[in-house]
C-alpha cells in the first residue's frame, strides 16, 4: 500500500544504492561490448571496404544477426555461455556490430577517388594511407555508427536483466510485474537519460572540427575502457548456494521480502527472468529458484519444491477475470468459462504444462487433448455475434489456458474468438484488461491480492492463509474498485515455491525452506 | 631522362595502351595530347606506377622502375592532378610538408622550403594554417603544385593540372607556370586534352589516339607538317589560334616594315604572333617597339602584325 502513495523520489532515494550500482552495470555492460563490437567491427569494416566482394556477405550476416529479436538471442546464448555477464555482452555486441561495419565501410568507400590517388602518388605506404588518410577522412562516420551502436545498446541493455547480467531492466521488469510505477520509472529515467546523454557528447564529438577531433580520439578509447570497467562481475560471494529469483518475486511480500523477514533466509540472490531460471537451475548455474507450483519444467528439469512451512506463500487458485461489461455484452461467456470450473486439479496442471514446455507440443493441440479427456470439447461454429478477446501472461500455462478458453467459446458460443497472448507480466494483461483492450484473462487470487489490490499488511496475512477467504474479499474488491468479476477457480493452486534440485535437495538433506535457512547459516 | 619502350596495358578486354614508346630529355615538357579515352592518363600513372604496365619497359635515369620500391619510386617525382587531391584534414602547410616529412626532413627546412615556395607561387603566407576547403579553386591548384615541388623532384607528372579551373583562372596560372623558374629546371610529362594549353605549355607534344601515340614533335611540326588526317582534324578547329601562337615574331621579321627606329621599351622578338596580339587589345597600345636580332627594332601596330603573319603563311605554304 505505501508504495503506491511514495513519489518516485522517494522511490529512488530510497533505493538509491542499488539504482547507483544498476546504472554503474548498465554503463560497464553497455561500453565493455561497444569496446568488443569496435575490436570486431573496425577491421571487419575496414577489410571489406578493401575486398568489396566479401561486403554484401559481412554486411548481410551482420544485418540477420541484427534482426534475432534481443530476447531470444539471449535465450539462444545460455545452452553456449550460461547466465550472467557473459551471455549478455555477446548479444549486445552483436547488436553493435552492423552500425559500426556499416559505417566503418561506407566511411572509407566515401573518401574522395583523388584524395586516395593523391597519397598513394606522393608515396605513403599502404599503411600510412590507411592511418593517415583513410581512418581521419573516415572517422566522422565510423564515429556516427558507434553512436548508433551505444544507444541501440543502452536500450538493449535493459534486457540483459532477464539473465541475470544486473543492469537498469532490474527496476524496469520488476516494476512491470509488480505494477510499480515508480519502480519502472526509476529504471526507465535513468536509461533513456544515458541514451540521451551518450548520445549528445557522442554528437558533440562527431561534429568536433578536425583539429580537436584528434585529441579528443586519443582520450575516447581511455573513456571508453574506464566506463567498460564499472562492470565489475558480481564474484565476491562467498556464499555457498546461489538463488535466482524473477524481477517479480524479489519486490513481493509473498516473495524475497517475506524470505528475509519470516525465515530470515539470507543467500546470494541474482536477478533472472522466469524463461530461462529452470534451465539455469538445471545447468547448475543457480541452486535455488523462485518457481510456480504447477510448472511442467519442475518435472522436466527434475526439480523438488522445499515446503513452505511458515506459510508465506498464499493461495493462488487461477480463475478467468472478466470486465462486467463484456459479461452483458456476450450473455453466454459466463456459462461457458465456468465448464472449466474445478476440472483442472494440480496434477492435471503440472501435466499440461509439462507437455508444453518440455515435450514442446502446441498449446492448441494440449488444449484439444484435454478437452476431449474431459468430454468437453465440440467443433468450432463459426460464429458471427462479436469477438470476445481473450489476454494471457507470457508463461505456458497461460497459453494452455488461452487456447482451451477459446475452443470452449467457439465450441459453445456464437462468439468468434480473438486471443493477445504473452502480455508481458501482470501489470500489462491487468491493464490490458482495464482499458477494453481485452474481455478476460485468466489470474490468480494470490497474485490479484497481493500485486493488484495490495491491501495493508495485516490483511493481508489474515487472507493469505485460506482459499475461500481470499477468493470472496478479491471477488468483492474487483467488483467494487474496477468493475471485474471473478468467475469461478479453474480448480488448481498455482502458488510460488522455492525449488531445488532433486539430486542436491537429497545430498544437503534439504526440504524446507526452514532447512534451507538452516543449512545456509551453518556455511 | 624518361624512355618508355613498347608499353601496353589491357584494362577487362579494352586495350587502353598500345605500344607506345617515347623519350622526355632532361628538362623539356612533354604534353601528352588526345580526347578523353586516349590512353594518355593512363600512360602518365605508369610513369609512377600508380598504373603497372602489362609489357614493357620504363626508365628513369636509366634506371628501370621496377626494380625500385613504388612508395620510394613516387617520393621522388612530383605529382599533380586534375582534382588537385588535397587532404581536407590536413592543414596547407601540413599538405604542402606531406613528402618531405615521408622523407623525414627536419623541421626548419621544411618550413623554410615552404615558404621560398609559396613566394614564387605568388600565395600570402596566411593560407598555410587554412584548410583546403577555405581556399579558391586557383589557390587549391598552386598548393597542388608547391606540394609537387617542395621536394624539388627532377621529374615532374601532371595530370590535366589546370583541368578543375575557370578559364580565368587557368590562363593567368598558365602563365605564371610557363614563368616559374623553378618549372624550367624539370623534366615534365603533362596530360591534357586541351590543345591551347598543350601548344603554350610544351616543348614536344605526343598526339595519340585509341591507346597509340600517333604522332611526337613540336608544336610546329604538327601544325604544319601532321602526319596523317588524324593530327590534322585534331588540330584542325583551333588551327589559326595554333599558327598564332606557334608564330613568333622573329619568324616574321622579314615581312615586317622596316622602320628602324630607337625606343626604350621593347619587347623581344621571340615573343608569338598571339601574345603581341594581346598586347595590343589590352593594353590600348596602338604600337608595339620589337627588339629583334642584332638589336634592331621595329615598331609595329595590329595591322602590319596581321599583314607580316599573312606574308609569312603564304610564303609557307608555298615552300
Amino acid at each position: 500500500m505505501n508504495e503506491q502513495h511514495q513519489t518516485l523520489w522517494q522511490f529512488m532515494s530510497g533505493q538509491s544504492d542499488k539504482l547507483f550500482s544498476q546504472t554503474l552495470q548498465h554503463v560497464g555492460l553497455t561500453f565493455i561490448s561497444l569496446i568488443l563490437a569496435i575490436i570486431i567491427g573496425l577491421p571487419l569494416g575496414l577489410l571489406i571496404a578493401r575486398k568489396r566482394k566479401l561486403s554484401g556477405m559481412i554486411l548481410g550476416i551482420a544485418g540477420v544477426l541484427q534482426t534475432i529479436p534481443s530476447i531470444a538471442l539471449l535465450g539462444f546464448m545460455i545452452p553456449v555461455l550460461g547466465i550472467g555477464a557473459k551471455p549478455a555482452i555477446v548479444a549486445l555486441l552483436i547488436y553493435a556490430l552492423l552500425p559500426i561495419i556499416r559505417n566503418t565501410y561506407t566511411g572509407i568507400i566515401g573518401i574522395d577517388l583523388p584524395v586516395k590517388e593523391a597519397a598513394r602518388a606522393m608515396g605513403m605506404s599502404k599503411r600510412q594511407v590507411l592511418l593517415k588518410v583513410e581512418l581521419p577522412l573516415a572517422m566522422p562516420v565510423i564515429l556516427a555508427g558507434i553512436r548508433t551502436a551505444t544507444v541501440i545498446n543502452v536500450g538493449v541493455a535493459t534486457l540483459a536483466s532477464f539473465i541475470a547480467a544486473g543492469g537498469l531492466g532490474e527496476f524496469i521488469f520488476g516494476g512491470i510485474s509488480l505494477n510499480n510505477t515508480n519502480m519502472i520509472l526509476a529504471g526507465a529515467i535513468p536509461a533513456a537519460l544515458l541514451a540521451i546523454i551518450l548520445d549528445a557528447v557522442l554528437s558533440l564529438i562527431q561534429n568536433m572540427d578536425i583539429r580537436k577531433l584528434r585529441k579528443v580520439l586519443y582520450i575516447l578509447p581511455i573513456v571508453i575502457l574506464l566506463l567498460g570497467g564499472f562492470y565489475i562481475l558480481p564474484s565476491a560471494y562467498g556464499a555457498s548456494l546461489t538463488a535466482g529469483f524473477t524481477p517479480e518475486f524479489m519486490g513481493r511480500q509473498d516473495g524475497d521480502l517475506g524470505l528475509k523477514s519470516v525465515y530470515g533466509l539470507k543467500i546470494h540472490t541474482i536477478v533472472i527472468s522466469d524463461a530461462v531460471m529452470y534451465k539455469a537451475a538445471y545447468a547448475k548455474e543457480l541452486d535455488v529458484i523462485s518457481g510456480y507450483s504447477t510448472d511442467g519444467r519442475l518435472k522436466a528439469f527434475d526439480l523438488k519444491i522445499l515446503k513452505d512451512d511458515k506459510n508465506i506463500f498464499p493461495p493462488y487458485y487461477a480463475a478467468p477475470i472478466v470486465r462486467d461489461e463484456a459479461l452483458k455484452q456476450f450473455p453466454d461467456l459466463e456459462k461457458t468459462l465456468n465448464l472449466l470450473a474445478g476440472k483442472i486439479t494440480d496434477s492435471i496442471m503440472t501435466d499440461l504444462n509439462y507437455r508444453t514446455d518440455y515435450l514442446h507440443q502446441q498449446p492448441e493441440r494440449v488444449a484439444k487433448d484435454f478437452l476431449i479427456s474431459k468430454g468437453l470439447y465440440k467443433a468450432p461454429k463459426s460464429g458471427h455475434q462479436g469477438t470476445v478477446r481473450i489476454g494471457s501472461k507470457i508463461f505456458g500455462e497461460q497459453y494452455i489456458l488461452a487456447e482451451i478458453y477459446s475452443m470452449l467459446i467457439k465450441g459453445y458460443t456464437a462468439y468468434d474468438v480473438a486471443t493477445k497472448t504473452g502480455l508481458g507480466g501482470t501489470k500489462i494483461c491487468f491493464d490490458a484488461l482495464l482499458n477494453n483492450q481485452i474481455d478476460f484473462y485468466p489470474e490468480y487470487t494470490g497474485t490479484g491480492l497481493l500485486v493488484l489490490l495490495q491491501p495493508n499488511p495485516k490483511v493481508a496475512k489474515e487472507m493469505a492463509q485460506d482459499k475461500e477467504k481470499t477468493y470472496r474479499y478479491v471477488s468483492a474488491a474487483f467488483e467494487k474498485k474496477f468493475k471485474i468479476k471473478w468467475l469461478k477457480p479453474i480448480g488448481f493452486n498455482n502458488s510460488y515455491a522455492l525449488m531445488m534440485r532433486q539430486k542436491q535437495s537429497k545430498e544437503l538433506n534439504v526440504n524446507s525452506i526452514t532447512d534451507l535457512k538452516n543449512y545456509l547459516d551453518k556455511n | 631522362m624518361i624512355e618508355l619502350k613498347e608499353i601496353s596495358k589491357k584494362f577487362g578486354d579494352t586495350q587502353a595502351v598500345k605500344q607506345v614508346s617515347f623519350s622526355v630529355a632532361k628538362a623539356e615538357t612533354l604534353v601528352l595530347l588526345g580526347a578523353s579515352g586516349c590512353g594518355k592518363t593512363t600512360t602518365l600513372k605508369m610513369v609512377n606506377r600508380l598504373i603497372e604496365p602489362d609489357s614493357g619497359q620504363i626508365l628513369i635515369n636509366k634506371q628501370d622502375i621496377i626494380a625500385q620500391n613504388p612508395d620510394v619510386l613516387r617520393r621522388g617525382i612530383g605529382y599533380v592532378m586534375q582534382n588537385i587531391g588535397l587532404f581536407p584534414h590536413y592543414t596547407i602547410a601540413g599538405n604542402i610538408a606531406l613528402v618531405p616529412k615521408l622523407l623525414r626532413w627536419d623541421k626548419a627546412k621544411i618550413k623554410s622550403r615552404t615558404q621560398e615556395l609559396i613566394k614564387k607561387l605568388h600565395l600570402p603566407e596566411s593560407i598555410l594554417a587554412m584548410y583546403p576547403h577555405e581556399l579558391s579553386g586557383g589557390q587549391q591548384q598552386r598548393v597542388g603544385l608547391a606540394r609537387a615541388l617542395i621536394t624539388d623532384p627532377p621529374v615532374l607528372l601532371m595530370d590535366e593540372p589546370f583541368g578543375a579551373l575557370d578559364n580565368v583562372t587557368r590562363t593567368s596560372i598558365q602563365k605564371e607556370f610557363k614563368a616559374l623558374e623553378e618549372l624550367k629546371r624539370k623534366t615534365i610529362v603533362m596530360v591534357t586534352h586541351d590543345v591551347q594549353e598543350a601548344f603554350e605549355l610544351a616543348d614536344r607534344i605526343c598526339l595519340m589516339d585509341k591507346g597509340e601515340v600517333v604522332q611526337i614533335g613540336t608544336p610546329k611540326e604538327l601544325l604544319y607538317h601532321p602526319i596523317n588526317d588524324v593530327v590534322k582534324n585534331f588540330l584542325a578547329g583551333q588551327r589559326l589560334v595554333l599558327e598564332f601562337k606557334v608564330t613568333n615574331i622573329q619568324d616574321i621579321w622579314y615581312y615586317l616594315p622596316e622602320g628602324i627606329v630607337y625606343h626604350e621599351e621593347t619587347v623581344n622578338a621571340d615573343l608569338s604572333i598571339w601574345e603581341a596580339m594581346e598586347l595590343l587589345r589590352n593594353k590600348d597600345r596602338s604600337e608595339l617597339f620589337v627588339c629583334g636580332a642584332g638589336k634592331i627594332v621595329k615598331s609595329i601596330n595590329f595591322e602590319q602584325l596581321t599583314k607580316g603573319f599573312n606574308q609569312y603563311q603564304n610564303a609557307q605554304q608555298h615552300e
